[in-house]
């Protein structure tokens, strides 16, 4: 027992990354590049001369951000809603499709097998047609938007559920576990990362798929708005909404990434990030 | 020579020789189908564990000895012949089995509490009734002060006790180990092996304990099954008389030396040491 003496519990040590980067010099780091950037940016308009509908320097931009907050936050929203119902479906839909999948000889040749197919068609030549089927208004987004982010939620999710210590699946029946103790005990916990890494696919193709749809036939949404604008040579209308599609993306990834840590905190990958080397 | 049983050493303790008979396995032969002819693993392998006492199969890598567990644990199907546990025969996982393996195989995502209290939850048992049962268990293996801790954060000798308390937690008839020492290092497999007398000799389980260490079964067991290979088969079973407890100085002791070269004369018939 010499190894727990000198292994007494450790206190709540270390919990800030390394002592070489404090905490909140990450967000510092990256609000300066932001400004940098900010200010290249509005350096080379200005010594260029570029027309503003051609290329919009950051001032206009956000002079559009402000005197349109109220229409360009009507369109997210929209785009927004779309967004996160077809991420929702996909996931929900991707891990009961896995599940078959995985426990199913008959559904893994034939599903998964056409599931691959259609992957194969690039599905914005299938677009239009949706929106011939469903009409242009947001539930034609919402199934474009699950038919791109659907096939990596499902391929993560297969490989997780899968990828199961054969000791593991010995220790459960020689255990007597049902095969839905298995599932739940032993098969979905350890499929958990996996369906994480499918997710962060997922979330941002969802968002792809929305803009796609609404750059097909839509009213409403960012990708109507970045369509009509450019139509109206409002360039820097353009740049507005490319520049919160940006936001959005990267506020949803962040949000999944925020939500793994909590969910799997034991996962090899977040040992680090909790000071547990 | 299978069944033949000996010993080198007069028998001045107690044996369980007496004792009546938990598991039987009678002429077992597991043979694995293959294109390129069929493996014969395990060839006509007749044993018993007697209850309480601490049976351990000897012998060298590829030898069927892991094969013989998983039979009798029911995770693999025999060939021919039959193994009966208290009497029943043995067609799925037995029922108040305990396992380890080699590899701790603790889950990840449970703290070492909850990876002990598994079994409990396969057996759909009242999980709060064996909350402290639990942590008494972990105590005698000094893990109380980690219960709430996870297995990532314990060193390879923790997790391996984690994964005894985890096989010890329903009060198992029958307690398999298939190497459960195996991957670890000399110093903490030398303390495990005291730790796994002390538990034994107070709970006198039954144990068939797999082993490649020729020490470690004579310290630890009341029988020694030596197996030799191609196919697998039991060649010897030696009753080891050496007094409880024993301690690490008993591997110097002369009987427990005679116990070792005996042995080794053994797999040096079988060709198995070549030194």
């Amino acid at each position: 027992m010499t190894e727990v003496a000198t292994r007494a519990p450790k206190p709540a040590q270390q919990r800030s990354a390394s002592p070489s980067r404090p905490p909140g010099s990450h967000a510092r780091f990256l609000i300066l590049f932001f400004l940098i950037t900010v200010a290249a940016w509005q350096v080379l308009c200005k010594v260029t001369g570029v027309r503003s509908y051609i290329f919009p320097g950051p001032t206009d931009v956000f002079h559009e951000l402000l005197t349109g907050s109220g229409f360009l936050f009507w369109h997210t929203l929209y785009t927004m809603t779309a967004t996160l119902v077809a991420f929702a479906i996909s996931v929900i839909l991707g891990i009961i499709l896995s599940i078959g999948i995985v426990y199913s000889r008959l559904l893994d040749r034939t599903l998964f097998t056409s599931l691959v197919a259609t992957n194969a068609v690039p599905k914005v030549a299938i677009a239009p047609l949706f929106i011939l089927w469903i009409g242009i208004g947001i539930e034609s987004k919402i199934v474009i938007a699950i038919l791109v982010s659907i096939f990596p939620m499902v391929v993560d999710c297969v490989v997780g559920l899968r990828s199961v210590d054969p000791g593991l699946l010995d220790l459960a029946r020689a255990y007597r576990g049902s095969t839905l103790q298995t599932f739940w005990k032993i098969r979905l916990p350890n499929a958990l990362p996996s369906i994480f890494a499918g997710m962060k696919v997922a979330i941002s193709l969802s968002l792809v798929g929305t803009i796609v749809g609404e750059f097909v036939g839509s009213n409403w949404g960012l990708g109507f708005v970045i369509l009509q604008s450019q139509g109206q040579y409002n360039t820097a209308r353009v740049f507005a909404a490319i520049l919160i599609l940006a936001v959005l993306g990267t506020l949803l990834f962040q949000l999944l990434d925020w939500a793994e840590l909590r969910v799997i905190p034991w996962h090899v990958s977040h040992r680090n990030r909790h000071g547990h080397a | 020579m299978s069944g033949v049983e000996t010993s080198p050493v007069g028998s001045y303790n107690k044996t369980t020789a007496g004792e009546p008979v938990l598991v039987e396995l009678r002429n077992i032969n597991k043979t694995y189908k293959s294109p390129r002819g069929d493996i014969h693993a395990l060839e006509n392998i007749n044993l018993e564990i007697r209850a309480g006492e601490f049976l351990s199969l000897l012998g060298p890598s590829g030898c069927g000895k892991s094969t013989l567990l998983r039979c009798l644990a029911g995770l693999e199907a025999i060939s021919s012949g039959e193994v009966r546990i208290g009497g029943e025969l043995l067609t799925r996982p037995p029922e108040g089995l305990g396992i380890v393996f080699q590899h701790d195989l603790l889950l990840d995502w449970r703290t070492v509490l909850q990876n002990v209290l598994l079994p409990i939850e396969f057996r759909r048992l009242p999980k709060q009734d064996y909350r402290e049962p639990a942590l008494a268990l972990l105590e005698t293996f000094g893990l109380r002060p980690f219960a709430d801790r996870f297995p990532w954060e314990l060193s390879g000798g923790m997790r391996q006790r984690v994964a005894i308390c985890r096989a010890l937690i329903d009060e198992p008839s029958l307690l398999l180990m298939d190497e459960p020492f195996g991957a670890l290092d000399a110093i903490t497999r030398d303390n495990l092996n005291i730790e796994l007398q002390r538990i034994w000799t107070r709970t006198k389980k039954s144990v068939l304990f797999i082993t490649h260490s020729i020490p470690e079964a004579i310290l630890l067991s009341s029988r020694v099954a030596v197996m030799g290979r191609d196919p697998g088969h039991i060649e010897e079973i030696i009753e080891v008389a050496l007094p409880r407890p024993r301690t690490l100085a008993t591997r110097e002791t002369p009987d427990f030396v005679r116990y070792s070269a005996y042995v080794r004369t053994i797999f040096e018939r079988l060709g198995t040491l070549v030194a």
